[in-house]
């Protein structure tokens, strides 16, 4: 008796998940999103951001025009940071290429460089920087601490001889190279399962209530927690082949390497995709619409983006957003993800994030099936 | 489906708080709405009911001869959205009958489909019922109303009325007349002042009028008031129909007394 009522059981969830996979495959929007969406993503994160500002469009404006600004100027050309790309008389020029847009940076020499160079007191070279745009700022401080321009003397030609500059050596662990798309891409894995998990299946069961077939089904011997796992089931599916998606598009296109090993990743992936699911039901069960359920989504997704560490150093955060972003999985998972891929960490060793991974979990699909149940009785 | 939130109730013999799983599976429902899956074929949705209700056995042959019965072969692997409400219709009732219920309910299952399909529709119910299911139809129409072998009308939540058709047409507590040749007059306004008069309805050229039961000679009287304002029409006693045994009935409860 107890076996039979255990297959019956299985027999709806499977037909269930069969349907939604059914209607999923015939949803051709839904179904291109499904693949569109991560090869999308990491082709715009991995080419387009690019937190190592290179080429940055520049104008010079060379009041002293002598041999040694001359070095000075193709020095900073080497640097690869700047692109001189205009020479300009005045600086009411460079006052207008500035606010055109033309150039990010405006680099001043004055007439008195070489004095300048051996007095200690005044600055030797007016860097102007386009504050407008993110991030420029930090680049222009970069240049100023070149050894030759600094005003503490340590340049080489302060003093008037030539000194040894004092050189810091920094060196960048696990992407040597400081390729943005290597740290971009193991994170866009959790960034696209979010999107996909809570939109997906908050609309899907949605949808169901939307359209009158969950006023039959309650009326079938279907139960509650049945249709609840038939429903997720086919998504944990997508949402592994999606990282599968990430991970290949992101090793062929980026050479991204996999330094730890596919298992925990993929053991990692399928904690942080339930732990996602169960946010998208919650989000079901508070919707009336899909509409409704896209708007909401798309508020879990926005602070899951902006603090969970995928695009700005956790470190830099106000307290409060670093307390916040403790509550999103995306953060966690952010840990382990780069933790796997990139540091070739395992599991056990990245237990505080798999820990409250797992917290989250509990918490949220007890939440949300208890929820979930209400709302269909 | 809904929990009482007090008290308790039978369907078929079995409570619905303590049995509900039993009942589920000896019932039948087809709401209002079509409720099946659009993107699914006929095939599937057929399919993936029988799954629900765990039907064993021979579920293909089950299945084909709902198709047969309901004039679907041609439309296996139609999907639903792209069917005919009549169509749709069909479906909705072979999948709520697919396991053979023995209570089936239907919510106002002809609202979306024209009047050749109701006929059949009925035609269909009536083997149902000839087979041994119940069934509970609700419906505005009182033409469907007519068919049914019992009546309950309700009005906000409450029985008002309840009986087979015919009992219920006899012994409506309304005389009802009919005014033939007054149309294009001032008749319903003054049928209408009549104190013993409950409503006076157009039909076509016709008056039909609802008076109290209690009212004497109300005929004569009816005759006289149109004859003292120069209309000349006739005036006949007729049968109450089931719209009239409705009005009387559910009257009360609208006008809140």
């Amino acid at each position: 008796m107890a076996t039979n009522r255990f297959s019956a059981a299985l027999r709806r969830i499977h037909a269930v998940a069969l349907k939604e996979v059914r209607q999923l495959a015939r949803d051709r929007v839904t179904f291109g999103m499904i693949v569109g969406v991560p090869l999308l993503q990491i082709t715009l994160f991995g080419y387009a951001i690019n937190f190592d500002v290179r080429n940055l469009a520049t104008a010079i404006q060379d009041q002293a025009n002598s041999s040694m600004s001359r070095e000075f100027i193709a020095q900073l050309s080497a640097t690869q940071v700047v692109d001189v790309r205009y020479t300009t008389a005045s600086s009411a020029e460079l006052d207008r290429l500035l606010r055109e847009g033309r150039v990010s940076m405006g680099v001043v020499i004055p007439h008195d460089f070489e004095r300048r160079l051996q007095e200690d007191s005044r600055p030797v070279v007016q860097i102007l920087v386009d504050g407008s745009q993110p991030s420029l700022s930090g680049v222009a401080a970069g240049i100023a601490s070149l050894p030759m321009i600094t005003r503490h003397g340590s340049g080489p030609y302060a003093g008037g001889k030539r000194m040894e500059p004092r050189r810091i050596e920094v060196r960048t662990l696990y992407n040597p190279e400081k390729r943005t798309a290597v740290q971009i891409v193991p994170a866009l894995i959790g960034v696209i399962l979010s999107m996909t998990m809570v939109l997906f299946t908050s609309g899907a069961i949605v949808r169901e209530r939307e359209r009158g077939n969950l006023e039959l089904l309650i009326a079938t011997p279907l139960g509650s927690l049945e249709l609840m796992i038939g429903k997720l089931l086919p998504y944990a599916g997508i949402g592994l082949i999606q990282t599968t998606i990430i991970l290949i598009t992101g090793s062929f296109l980026f050479n991204v390497p996999l330094v730890g090993s596919l298992l925990d990743l993929y053991l990692a992936a399928l904690l942080f995709i339930v732990s996602t699911l169960g946010l998208g039901l919650f989000v079901s069960t508070v919707a009336q619409t899909q509409f409704q359920a896209f708007q909401l989504a798309f508020v879990t997704l926005l602070p899951s983006i902006l603090l969970s560490g995928f695009m700005f150093p956790f470190e830099g955060m106000p307290k409060v957003a670093q307390w916040l972003a403790q509550l999103l999985p995306l953060t966690h998972f952010n840990v382990i993800i780069r933790g796997v891929v990139l540091r070739g960490a395992d599991l056990p060793e990245l237990w505080p994030q798999v820990a409250k991974l797992l917290l989250f979990l509990a918490v949220m699909m007890l939440i949300a099936s208890v929820r979930f149940k209400k709302r269909l009785d | 489906m809904l929990l009482p939130t007090e008290g308790s109730a039978e369907v078929i013999g079995l409570s619905i708080v303590d049995e509900a799983e039993a009942i589920r599976r000896r019932l039948g429902y087809m709401p209002q709405k079509f409720s099946l899956w659009e993107d699914l074929t006929v095939d599937e949705n057929l399919q993936f009911i029988a799954d629900l209700y765990g039907l064993a056995g021979d579920v293909a042959g089950r299945i084909s001869r709902q198709r047969e019965t309901y004039n679907l072969e041609a439309l296996r692997k139609q999907r639903a959205g792209t069917m005919s409400g009549g169509q749709k219709q069909r479906l909705a009732l072979a999948c709520a009958t697919l396991h053979s219920p023995e209570l089936l309910l239907l919510d106002e299952p002809t609202s979306a489909v024209d009047p050749q399909s109701r006929r059949d529709f009925w035609d269909r119910l009536f083997q149902l019922a000839d087979g041994g299911a119940t069934i509970l139809v609700s419906t505005h129409y009182m033409d469907e109303a007519e068919r049914c072998h019992g009546l309950a009308i309700l009005a906000e939540g409450r029985l008002v009325a309840e009986g087979t058709p015919r009992n219920l047409m006899a012994s409506v507590d309304a005389d009802v007349f009919e005014i033939e040749g007054a149309d294009g007059s001032e008749a319903p306004r003054l049928v209408r002042e009549l104190p013993w008069v409950h409503g006076v309805t157009q039909l076509g050229l016709r008056l039909r009028v609802l008076a109290d039961r209690g009212e004497s000679d109300a005929e004569a009287k009816l005759r006289a008031l149109l004859k003292q304002h120069g209309i000349d029409a006739q005036v006949a006693r007729t049968q109450a129909s089931l719209e009239d045994v409705f009005v009387v009935a559910t009257r009360r409860v609208y006008r809140g007394d």
